[in-house]
């Protein structure tokens, strides 16, 4: 703008910042929409939430269910599973977390964990590896029987899904 | 460059049409009189192969998306509709699925190119970095192209290469939560993967614009990598040189893509991609596509998820900082003898790790993946900007006529004194 004698602001000053600011505002407003789309949609939230009937599962035995499109691992443990994995102490482990942490009291021997390897996402095999756990296939990472994991590349243990139980045979997931 | 615009509009439309926009004379100036150096060889006629395989890949690719559907519980089945019931259907995808490992192949080749005869140096920052870029989109295209047929290797390459974005500290999971649209690779990425497949082709067409635009203002490298110093002595004009011989290039480059559709279609992928998706079950050996296993490899040689992560974008990345690495002022590895050495060591390296890439990640392949990886690095970071202080080129030849003369002067000269026995 050329330079004018007159201090202060001006009409043309005026439209200037009024026209940045409602431009501005319309831009940001608009941006919002197009990067919430993003997100997942309410039909994929409405599966957010599984039950599960835990008394078919044996002893020793890990079923997989299926929830929020990820996979479930429920791990009926022996007493020797529950054993192994409290006697570890924890500054042998990567992502240091009891046993007691990961169970719901009172179900001790119920292991209920995302079944998603923390590296990228693969889904590990179950009664593989060194530890009495899962074994990743994707690029060797190793959890124990608590679902901790032991040997990298993955940096955290297999995460525990938000659950209750209703009873002591069922539990609903989310 | 100058010298070249030298368009007439030949007749009363041609003119009238000129006048109002002189589309005519910027063909006829950047394919027609554009001055190419008369010293190139076949190397150089990559960029028209991977020009010709952009095109290939988007018409065969308009016309799959007529016949496939993005939706989980269907697609897999989409894809052997198109191989079973379409007319010719069977040719077109294998057109479209080999057209992506063909288009690798060359830009691997013209990538290669450029760092042996050093057409990464100035003037051409720009051109080489719009081409890093055009590398780039053509990765996310080919990863994004791969998921839609939904198959286990879809699926699964899917998670693990969306994965890679939860590396990221705080915000990861967030980002990743918004690259799937749920909780998993599902529906709903299988859908913007699609969208996006169908759009990054036409923004790498709008790059290689760029890319060609960027050639034509600053000229191009040459084997011998000096500039062109009269267009008279050192350059002959685009038609017919250089259209004829990158026509030819195009011809026997479509002779090797075709025995791959006709003879072995599926010699490049994946046998996995055969069993439709599964969430429950991980395929006991992921491998990526071959054209991203040295990448793979360099992921998977540090012990650490986001060191891991952040080593393979570096490794992309740190292309893009060539032309500031390289402290050497001579391009063409021709006169720069140890970097010519070195240059061969890398190709090697950059092969060996797309062979690591593709053996399970245990014993001693992982410590191989490391050396391999390591040595990418110092190649760039460290040999590079050291062996321009260290190195002493050989004497450049004066121009590009002189360098021409010297390797091919006795021919010249017969042919210049008897010019009946030159058919």
């Amino acid at each position: 703008m050329a330079h004018t004698e007159t201090s202060g602001t001006n009409r043309r000053d005026f439209l200037y910042i009024a026209t940045g600011a409602v431009g501005a505002v319309g831009v940001a407003g608009m941006i919002w929409p197009f990067v919430s789309q993003l997100q997942p949609d309410a039909s994929v939230l409405a599966l957010s939430t599984t039950e599960v009937d835990l008394s078919p599962i044996q002893e020793g035995q890990i079923v997989t269910f299926m929830w929020r499109g990820k996979p479930i691992f429920v791990f009926n443990r022996l007493a020797k599973d529950v054993e192994l994995a409290r006697a570890v102490p924890l500054n042998q482990l990567i992502d240091p977390q009891t046993d007691q942490d990961r169970v719901k009291a009172g179900h001790d021997k119920w292991l209920v964990v995302i079944g998603i390897c923390t590296h990228l996402g693969c889904v590990p095999l179950g009664h593989q590896g060194n530890y009495d756990g899962w074994f990743c296939p994707c690029h060797g990472s190793q959890y124990d029987s608590s679902g901790r994991v032991r040997v990298g590349p993955a940096p955290l243990n297999l995460a525990v899904p938000p659950y209750t139980f209703v009873s002591d045979s069922k539990i609903v997931i989310g | 460059m100058e010298g070249h615009s030298t368009y007439q509009p030949q007749g009363k439309i041609a003119r009238w049409f000129e006048s109002r926009l002189p589309i005519m004379g910027l063909m006829h100036s950047s394919a027609v009189s554009y001055p190419t150096p008369k010293n190139l060889n076949y190397w150089y006629t990559f960029g028209a192969i991977l020009t010709m395989m952009l095109g290939v890949q988007i018409l065969s690719g308009v016309v799959l998306a007529m016949h496939y559907t993005a939706y989980a519980p269907i697609s897999f089945a989409r894809v052997e509709h198109i191989m079973r019931d379409v007319s010719f259907g069977w040719l077109l995808r294998y057109i479209h699925a080999n057209g992506a490992s063909m288009f690798f192949i060359a830009v691997y080749i013209h990538i290669f190119r450029g760092l042996y005869y050093g057409s990464y140096k100035a003037p051409r920052e720009v051109l080489w970095i719009l081409g890093v870029i055009i590398y780039l989109l053509m990765m996310a295209t080919a990863f994004m192209g791969y998921v839609l047929p939904w198959g286990q290797m879809s699926y699964w390459g899917a998670t693990v290469i969306t994965n890679l974005f939860s590396a990221i500290p705080v915000v990861g999971t967030v980002i990743v939560e918004w690259l799937w649209g749920g909780y998993s690779v599902g529906d709903p990425t299988l859908n913007r993967f699609f969208a996006l497949h169908y759009l990054l082709p036409f923004m790498i067409a709008g790059v290689v614009i760029l890319h060609i635009w960027a050639l034509h203002h600053v000229g191009q490298n040459n084997p011998d990598g000096v500039e062109v110093k009269s267009v008279a002595k050192d350059t002959v004009p685009f038609t017919p040189y250089a259209t004829v011989k990158d026509i030819f290039g195009m011809v026997v480059f479509l002779l090797f893509f075709s025995y791959f559709i006709f003879y072995i279609p599926n010699y490049m992928g994946h046998p996995d991609n055969y069993i439709p998706a599964n969430p429950l079950s991980t395929p006991a050996h992921i491998v990526p596509e071959w054209y991203f296993l040295p990448f793979y490899a360099i992921l998977r040689s540090i012990p650490d998820k986001l060191g891991g992560v952040l080593a393979m974008f570096s490794a992309i990345a740190v292309l893009a900082f060539l032309p500031w690495l390289d402290t050497s002022k001579v391009r063409s590895a021709r006169y720069r003898p140890l970097y010519r050495q070195f240059f061969w060591i890398f190709a090697v390296v950059a092969v060996g790790l797309g062979y690591l890439g593709s053996q399970p990640a245990e014993g001693g392949f992982v410590i191989a993946s490391r050396i391999l990886t390591a040595y990418y690095f110092i190649h760039f970071l460290i040999i590079l900007p050291l062996l321009g202080l260290f190195e002493r080129p050989k004497p450049l030849p004066a121009s590009i006529a002189d360098a021409v003369l010297a390797r091919n002067g006795a021919t010249v000269v017969a042919g210049a004194a008897a010019p009946q026995t030159k058919g």
